[in-house]
């Protein structure tokens, strides 16, 4: 910091008026504007719009959205922190293994398993058939339900919730455990009094992210006939064309995410506990033997065949017959949606880290109060729904679009059309609103890890400050960069909302492929682009578990 | 007062023993931490466990309070077994308190919780009774409803004391609870935690690597080097009879000069000492034990050693001085008039208690 700012003093002396601090200004401004566009869109309400939505869908969704949240809130707590719990604290077979391998339904997004689900236990799907055929008589419950949406979408985000309780439980003293057990606590006690309300901060973030999944999806709901807001907004959009309404739902639904985010941000900032580092830090684990043990693994199997196996294998068996009939017309197919979703993955992860390395580096110079608070800005993007981003940015652009074609009118007398509404500028815009705040919290927390009397080191032996961003800064971040540079370039190639109501016509990625093939149950020709995205997926859970690790 | 090889006090405190480890062994992959160690503890005894990091204390502690299970061995608190290779009673059915070197406050509850937490199923009024209690007998009155991290580090300790204390525990472990002190701080608790657990009527264990918070805190100390029990004894028998060489280097400076067995007396360049209880052929060579402050020094220019040295401590200076057989001696003497390097002296040497140890 004391460096940055003494080389900046040098440079500021030649220069009148500095446009550099405003630029992070400018960055978070071109965030934070879509969402702002909605939001006041509720600010002027047109009554007759907001009577026609609540005499026909808004009820429904409303409450569906609210079942939801409840529904994904207590499955992905139960199942995540109990989990986390299990193999932090208990000794089974195969727990080492398990501590990872519970991670991977992370892989498979929320859509992609709802249509496994309902292809496997709908009417039609090899269960059901299965049971006819045998005459069993037993009635399976209806997969297309708000429990089946509630029961996939806890599947595929309960990682979340477990990931960060694990955090959570590990970095607690194990020496408070071992004074509390000297004090006579058993182990429930231990668990209810001591565990849970210190990782309590940790375990809300958890919820609270994998409550902003639940509450972006649309395309799993839609599997489930469980209609809730985001989906309403798509519904809204593609079937009526009609963006006044469209944006009066998004703004309701920002409003929900705002509320998440501030619940995530308050759970977060209150994680300051005082901890003391024990020598023997974490809890120590007890071995579960006999039944229990068995118990312990037969749990984690279930889950993990639930919300791994299952869905991969299906997948794989699906690929498989598609393979066998593959012809060099589809396979052209499946090559251009490949290369239109890494051309968008790879555009937006490199203007998201570019500009988060501009703005971080920018704000670390000038450490100004404004720019503190652009960054924080810049950051709220990831907990606001696909849908309401792309609303914003439709009304935004299609007034850009508007504007042109008067002034081209009135001037060259000309009508240009549509420019920007329905380009890839667009898309590329929404996805850096919606993953900003993904490459900027990795390309800070790498930056972070540089410890200042480094670069002290480096100035005291004479480097200048290129030399020194050369030759010490960046290679030092080099691994973070590429790490949040793959999560987004993950993160865009599973997106969806965004994709489906921005995206030029005809110009179709793996994902919106997959989504359109799937709710005409053309199962086959989901399998391999599906399978491409599953795979994808698995790469930024090897990097979480790598850092995990290296914690440890 | 005689030395006892064995061990046993010899200033009366031989009262049937409380806490009882017999040939207990603790290995960490291979690595002894605990080597077949058997030591028994009076009821009420204060007993320090004292030695070098690494040297197993605090893993015998661990094993008393049932965190550890041995590999071989037994251990009883009041004539009750409480681990054995194939039985340990977990911690929370022991009824042993513990004072962690981190304090291992818990964060999140108050100071008033933190107490009352081993007071779990007790009656209300019977919890606010005690909590009060201790918390006026530790000087924290007043304090209940603050949080840990708005306490200072002596706070902090003096809590941990007071919530080891609560249940009225029949041992108390005390895992160095000062080392996170400041020098004078701890000089202070110890005493008063001395104070507080003797109103308690607890049997005490420490475990600090201090020779001085030893001696201070304890009617026995236990030497331990590399998982072995060097000595027992109270800490006048480890300071003045130490039964070993490592335990007079590690309980304090101390010089050993080359003698020889000549009858009843050592002789060395220093002069004859009279010895009790050493027993070797003629002529047999041993190593004298001198500690800094039994040796006093003279300026006289005819004097056998010269200053080489000289670093100053406040009250005292110690004085590195040179033999003429070039050997090294050191001497502790008053600062205020301070001799400077170089200067030839006329040393005398002093023995309370004649210490010396066959040399190999």
């Amino acid at each position: 910091m004391s460096s940055s700012e003494a080389t900046k003093g040098v440079r500021r002396g030649k220069r009148r008026f500095d446009v550099l601090p405003l630029l992070p200004v400018l960055i978070a401004g071109l965030t934070v504007l879509p969402v702002a566009v909605v939001v006041s869109a509720l600010f002027t309400p047109s009554p007759e719009v907001w009577l026609h939505l609540w005499r026909t869908i808004l009820p429904d969704m409303l409450t569906n959205t609210v079942l939801l949240l409840a529904g994904v809130g207590t499955g992905t707590l139960l199942l995540g922190v109990g989990l986390a719990w299990l193999t932090t604290t208990c000794d089974f077979p195969g727990r080492r293994s398990f501590t990872w391998l519970l991670v991977l339904p992370m892989a498979v997004p929320a859509y992609i398993m709802g249509f496994i689900y309902t292809a496997i236990f709908d009417f039609a799907g090899p269960v059901q058939t299965l049971i006819r055929e045998l005459g069993l008589g037993i009635a399976v419950p209806q997969i297309r339900s708000p429990a089946g949406a509630i029961l996939v979408m806890t599947l595929v985000l309960y990682p979340y919730v477990y990931l960060l309780a694990r955090a959570g439980f590990e970095e607690q003293s194990g020496t408070a455990f071992e004074a509390a057990r000297s004090l006579g606590a058993g182990r429930s006690r231990l668990f209810f009094r001591l565990a849970l309300p210190l990782a309590r901060p940790s375990i809300a973030a958890g919820v609270a992210l994998a409550l902003m999944e639940a509450l972006a999806d649309f395309a799993t709901v839609r599997h489930f006939n469980f209609p809730t807001m985001s989906d309403g907004i798509l519904r809204v959009w593609h079937g009526l064309m009609d963006l006044q309404a469209a944006s009066e739902m998004a703004g309701l639904l920002a409003i929900f995410a705002l509320v998440l985010l501030l619940a995530e941000k308050r759970s977060r900032s209150r994680r300051a506990y005082h901890q003391s580092k024990g020598r023997r830090p974490g809890i120590p684990a007890q071995r579960l033997s006999g039944w229990r043990g068995i118990a312990a693994t037969a749990l984690c199997s279930v889950v993990l065949i639930a919300a791994f196996g299952l869905p991969l294998a299906q997948l794989i068996h699906w690929a498989t017959r598609e393979l066998a009939v593959l012809t060099p017309g589809t396979f052209a197919v499946y090559a251009r949606l490949a290369a239109n979703s890494l051309t968008l993955s790879a555009a937006a992860a490199l203007l998201t880290v570019a500009l988060a390395l501009l703005m971080i580096s920018l704000s670390r110079l000038k450490g100004s109060r404004v720019s503190g608070y652009a960054t924080r800005l810049v950051t709220i993007g990831y907990s606001i729904p696909g849908a309401v981003i792309a609303v914003g940015i439709l009304i935004l652009l299609a007034a850009i679009d508007r504007a042109a074609n008067t002034l081209a009118v009135s001037w060259l007398n000309v009508t240009p059309g549509l420019i920007l509404t329905g380009s890839l500028v667009g898309l590329i815009y929404a996805y850096g609103v919606r993953f900003m705040a993904v490459a900027y919290s990795g390309v800070e927390s790498s930056m972070d890890k540089i410890s200042p009397n480094t670069v002290l080191a480096g100035r005291a032996l004479g480097a200048r400050p290129l030399r020194l961003t050369l030759k010490i800064k960046l290679p030092l971040m080099l691994p973070g960069i590429i790490a949040a540079a793959i999560l987004v370039f993950v993160d865009v190639m599973k997106e969806l909302p965004i994709t489906v109501v921005l995206r030029p016509m005809g110009y179709d990625t793996l994902a919106v492929w997959v989504w359109q093939m799937s709710s005409e149950s053309l199962w086959t020709a989901t399998a391999l682009p599906a399978l491409a995205i599953v795979l994808a997926g698995l790469l930024p859970i090897r990097l979480l578990l790598r850092i995990g690790t290296a914690h440890r | 007062m005689t030395f006892k090889p064995d061990g046993q006090p010899a200033d009366g405190l031989s009262a049937p023993s409380y806490v009882e480890l017999s040939d207990v062994r603790k290995e960490y992959d291979g690595c002894v931490a605990v080597d077949d160690l058997s030591v028994s503890i009076a009821r009420g005894e204060f007993f320090s466990l004292l030695g070098p990091s690494g040297c197993g204390k605090t893993t015998t502690l661990r094993l008393i309070a049932g965190l550890e299970r041995p590999g071989s061995g037994r251990i009883a608190v009041d004539n009750r077994l409480v681990s054995d290779a194939s039985f340990v009673l977990p911690p929370e059915e022991r009824g042993v308190g513990i004072v962690f070197q981190d304090y291992a406050l818990f964060p999140h509850m108050t100071v008033f919780e933190n107490v009352s937490f081993g007071l779990h199923g007790r009656g209300k009024a019977h919890i606010h009774h005690r909590v009060g209690e201790l918390l006026d007998l530790v000087g924290l009155t007043g304090l209940g409803k603050s949080y840990p991290h708005e306490l200072s580090g002596g706070q902090r300790q003096r809590v941990a004391l007071a919530r080891s204390m609560a249940p009225s525990p029949s041992v108390i472990l005390l895992d160095e609870p000062f080392s996170n002190l400041d020098a004078d701080l701890r000089t202070t608790l110890r005493q008063e935690t001395r104070d507080i657990l003797r109103v308690e009527g607890a049997t005490v264990i420490l475990v600090t690597h201090d020779q001085e918070e030893a001696f201070s805190f304890s009617d026995r100390v236990g030497l331990l080097n590399a998982g072995r029990l060097e000595q027992v004894g109270s800490p006048y028998q480890i300071y003045h009879h130490p039964a070993s060489r490592f335990v007079a280097d590690f309980v304090g400076k101390a010089d050993f000069i080359p003698c020889t067995l000549r009858g009843d007396r050592l002789v060395s360049s220093l002069g004859r000492f009279r010895h009790q209880g050493l027993s070797g052929p003629d002529s047999a060579p041993f190593e004298l034990m001198i500690r800094p402050d039994d040796v006093t020094i003279a300026p006289d220019p005819l004097g056998e050693a010269i200053i080489a040295e000289t670093i100053f401590l406040g009250a005292d200076a110690l004085y590195t001085l040179e033999l003429p057989d070039a050997t090294r001696l050191h001497s502790l003497g008053p600062s205020a008039k301070l001799l400077p390097d170089g200067t030839r002296v006329k040393v005398t040497v002093e023995l309370a208690h004649v210490v010396a140890f066959p040399k190999d």
